[in-house]
């Protein structure tokens, strides 16, 4: 099991290597010089060396390189030019609103999803089934930005019921439950309709199998058919392919963070992204790359947990 | 990424009437026929926008301004009194020709690639596919960020973006093909007769892979619209004064107080485009061949 | 004798969005407390519908046409769903063909013989779980009390379906249902399979509807034999009479084909000439006629009804009598 830990992982930092170069290499491939594109073309020959020296453009390839990973590897994520404050500790700061809004919006798809997606396989082209099929394939398709504008719209501008700007007041988690709400419906909406359908195309399969034959044969109550026999082992794909899509759900958490003007780490990109600020935006990113990638060795280590084949078999 | 079976190479798409089937079964299916109808009216208006708009899109008419929808502006007036339903349909232009192009162009590359990976020398593949994995583990919207932070903001970059994400996915697919392909038994026998890899890659690789890549990419159009819509909505994609949908909802949410018409007129066509080549994706995937659901 | 259970003239159709496809017709049969019956025929012949058909386990498009099938006094086809499932595993227990996909594989061996063992009525969970290990012993499994935790693919195809006869034995079921158990397993395991299923009988007094193509399996372990084909009953009896005396020219071309029976050495092996008939659309006459060396033209215009050869020994044939070997 260990061993089977290390690979993985050990996978993912490869890959997470390559895309750090790549990162940087593109820094360095883009045309004109960094410093001006980052303060744009007023700025004064003294800044412009200030951040050359600062950005340490002046040394060869290789040291900057070398710098880099060093830096990296101490948790250094830079300097934003602006503020002279390091990178981290803004990243610091505005990751866990980040997270708070992926788990809330993640919770509820799946508190939701799971269900429906086994009530669909259950009760096979029932009413239900059939409308939650064109539904889910509605929302999985229609765009998070827009569901959080129509609802900015219903909620905060006709109804006046919920504040829009936000994360609400640190300290009182009756405020921020409320700042929540919207966005973290918004995420998860799509997320609901995708989790229905592959938890029903997983259950669909797992149903059709001898095993649950035999569970009936011996006369068990059907709910606990479906809830410890079948979903348990139809649980396993979906627990891989939602560590997949967690990528989506980072991308569709910078829109909402930005129409919400919420404190995380995808407006801390769009905010230095519009600025050009590149230091801010390079930790930002290389963050959620971080994020993004060890959720795969996570999702592969929680399979493992609950599948005693897996295990059996490292 | 989703396994391309060995089936592949057993159904030609050559086949003749494939297409005439397709199009009955769709009809038949309502989802299916809901998305054609969408896709048609979207394709109609980015087509001949031109010729429909009842004003000019860009023409600033100040005094115009926030008029509610009316029968003379149905879709209202901007700040700036420009009409809404105009520049939806101008939009409609765009959100096409971007997604499109830039799809096209990701198959064409993804397609040159994939071979590549599958009929190069081992390091070749192992190389592409290490920098495709690497630009996976980018979420989409922070690797677009990061390139408009580099290159700054305008329809070239937006488009560059675009390439980059959705090249790795028709990259792998068509390796997948490839490699299946190549090791496929009738394939090593018409080798050993002398076929060249070109023949071979041209009469029976590209017929068989050339469905499912169409198939998907026609399901990431709808993607590659919401996320050129986002990113102009949050200034980093196409510059004003284009009429972009995700323009129109970004000056419509400054004004969603006093004039909410705007930006319910800037969802609408998203919704539409989304829903429709997505309900027409579905559809097509599920009639077009049963065994091709494990491929696509 | 007592029976335990009983299918009285039952028909079962399968819909298939064509024609109907008449699956089992008129099938009757009695299983009497204790005994060992066999079930034997070739591939469609019926014989899994049926045993599903019993447990009420039928997929969704098959319909009971016509017919009883008494258990306990009463017509468990016409019980409910709820009903029926405190029957199953408890009073009827079945086990399946195939042991490498029919137990669950994640879930361990002890924790679903305590799901079979619900109702908290019996003991607490120790006790269950003794009672378990008990089961697992008494079928061959060592190591029971730790085997307990493993999971099922964690042991070899024989030793599964031990596992499977032992979760079917572990409430003491009047019947237990065999669906063609050893099928799957090399010849030394199914003759511990067959002695085990004999010990088990003699045991705790259940009755075995013992279900197979396997003759000699038949042959050895049952104490009646029904011989399905195409869906309908065409012979059954006492073993010695089956296989001594069939009446049924199926029944004897099945013993004379068995190719345990061939007395010399030959390079054509014997088969029964023509194709198992379409069950949408039964022809008239016997259902064996379009196959059978015998038929006249009786046969092929009107169907046998079953005809009593002698104590218990039933042939649904015209010349049941006329044909008999002496």
């Amino acid at each position: 099991m260990l061993f089977y830990a290390i690979q993985r992982i050990g996978l993912s930092i490869l890959i997470l290597f390559t895309s750090m170069v790549m990162l940087f290499t593109a820094l360095k491939l883009i045309p004109g010089d960094p410093a001006t594109i980052m303060l744009g073309s007023r700025a004064s020959p003294a800044m412009r060396a200030r951040i050359t020296e600062q950005l340490g453009l002046n040394d060869s390839v290789v040291v900057q390189l070398g710098t880099f990973f060093g830096k990296l590897l101490r948790g250094d994520l830079g300097t934003d030019m602006w503020s002279q404050r390091p990178v981290s500790q803004m990243v610091m700061e505005s990751l866990p609103y980040t997270l708070v809004l992926i788990a809330a919006g993640l919770g509820w798809a799946v508190l939701i999803g799971v269900p429906l997606g086994c009530y669909s396989a259950v009760r096979r082209n029932s009413v239900l089934d059939r409308i939650t099929g064109v539904l889910s394939v509605a929302t999985i398709s229609i765009p998070s930005f827009v569901v959080a504008i129509y609802l900015i719209l219903l909620f905060s501008i006709q109804l006046g019921w919920l504040p829009i700007i936000g994360a609400g007041d640190s300290g009182n988690w009756k405020d921020q439950a409320i700042h929540l709400l919207m966005p973290a419906f918004a995420l998860g909406l799509g997320w609901v309709g995708y989790l229905a359908r592959i938890v029903r195309a997983s259950m669909l399969e797992v149903m059709g199998e001898n095993h649950i034959r035999t569970a009936r044969a011996h006369g068990l109550p059907e709910f606990q058919i479906i809830k410890s026999y079948a979903l348990r082992i139809a649980i396993l794909p979906t627990i891989t392919l939602l560590a997949v899509a967690v990528g989506g759900l980072l991308s569709s958490a910078v829109f909402i963070e930005a129409i919400f003007a919420r404190p995380g780490i995808g407006k801390l990109i769009v905010d230095a992204a519009s600025m050009r600020n590149f230091p801010v935006v390079q930790g930002g990113v290389l963050t959620t790359v971080f994020l993004f990638a060890i959720t795969m060795p996570i999702a592969d280590l929680l399979v493992a947990w609950l599948d005693p084949r897996v295990r059996a078999n490292l | 990424m989703t396994p391309v079976c060995a089936q592949i190479s057993e159904k030609p798409w050559s086949e003749p009437g494939v297409a005439s089937a397709t199009l009955r079964r769709l009809r038949r299916d309502p989802m299916g026929s809901i998305g054609l109808v969408l896709v048609l009216l979207i394709l109609f208006c980015g087509i001949f926008s031109s010729w429909i708009t009842p004003f000019d899109p860009l023409k600033i008419n100040v005094p115009d301004r926030f008029h509610s929808p009316s029968l003379v502006h149905w879709m209202g007036t901007d700040n700036l009194g420009r009409d809404v339903f105009s520049r939806v349909i101008a939009g409609s232009r765009i959100a096409l020709s971007v997604g499109i192009t830039t799809i096209a162009t990701a198959l064409a590359l993804g397609l040159v690639l994939g071979l590549a990976a599958g009929y190069g020398p081992r390091w070749l593949d192992n190389v592409l596919m290490l920098v495709s994995d690497s630009i996976y583990s980018f979420p989409t919207v922070m690797l677009a960020l990061t390139v408009v932070t580099l290159l700054g903001a305008s329809i070239s970059t937006l488009m560059f973006v675009v390439i980059v994400i959705q090249t790795p996915a028709y990259a792998r697919l068509t390796r997948t093909a490839t490699l299946t392909i190549k090791s496929s038994e009738y394939v090593q026998a018409i080798e050993s007769l002398g076929a060249s890899k070109l023949r071979i890659i041209i009469v029976h690789l590209l017929p068989n892979v050339v469905g499912p890549l169409l198939i998907i990419a026609s399901m990431d159009i709808p993607s590659v619209v919401a996320l050129e819509a986002g990113l102009t909505y949050l200034g980093m994609g196409i510059p004003p004064p284009a009429p972009s949908w995700g323009r129109i909802l970004q000056e419509g949410f400054g004004q969603i107080r006093t004039a909410p018409w705007i930006v319910i007129a800037g969802g609408i066509p998203l919704i539409i485009t989304t829903l429709g080549f997505t309900f027409l994706g579905e559809a097509l995937r599920d009639n077009l061949d049963p065994k091709l659901r494990h491929v696509v | 004798m007592q029976s335990v259970l009983e299918i009285d003239h039952m028909s079962i159709d399968f819909d298939t969005g064509r024609a109907p496809v008449h699956v089992l017709r008129d099938i009757s049969l009695t299983v009497p407390a204790g005994e060992i019956v066999g079930i034997v025929g070739e591939s469609g012949s019926g014989k899994s519908t049926l045993a599903l058909a019993i447990m009420r386990l039928l997929s969704g498009n098959a319909r009971v046409t016509a017919g009883r099938i008494i258990f306990d006094d009463k017509d468990i086809l016409k019980l409910t769903e709820d009903a029926m499932r405190e029957i199953r595993g408890r009073r009827i227990a079945m086990v399946f063909q195939d042991p490498m996909t029919s137990l669950n594989p994640v879930r361990s061996i002890g924790r679903q013989m305590l799901d079979i063992q619900r109702h908290g009525a019996d003991g607490n969970t120790a006790s269950k779980r003794s009672k378990a290990a008990a089961v697992l012993k008494r079928v061959g499994i060592p190591d029971a009390d730790q085997q307990l935790d493993n999971y099922a693919f964690q042991f070899s195809g024989g030793m599964r379906q031990r596992i499977a006869i032992a979760m079917g034995m572990i409430e003491k079921p009047e019947i237990l249902i065999a669906d063609e158990v050893t099928t799957a397993l090399d010849v030394t395991l199914e003759a511990q399979i067959l002695h085990l299923l004999r010990e088990l009988r003699d045991e705790i007094g259940c009755a075995i509807l013992f279900i197979s193509h396997n003759l000699g399996a038949v042959a050895e372990l049952c104490d009646r034999v029904l011989v399905l084909y195409a869906g309908e009953v065409v012979e059954q009896g006492p073993i010695t009479d089956i296989f001594y005396r069939p009446q049924h020219p199926y029944s004897r071309a099945l013993i004379a084909c068995d190719p345990a029976r061939i007395s010399e050495v030959t390079r054509d092996l014997p088969v029964i000439a023509g194709e198992v008939p379409n069950l949408a659309a039964i022809p008239r006459g016997c259902i064996f006629s379009p196959r059978c060396t015998l038929a006249s033209d009786l046969c092929h215009r009107e169907a046998p009804a079953m005809f009593e050869v002698g104590n218990g020994h039933f042939a649904r044939c015209h010349f049941a009598e006329a044909v008999a070997p002496r």
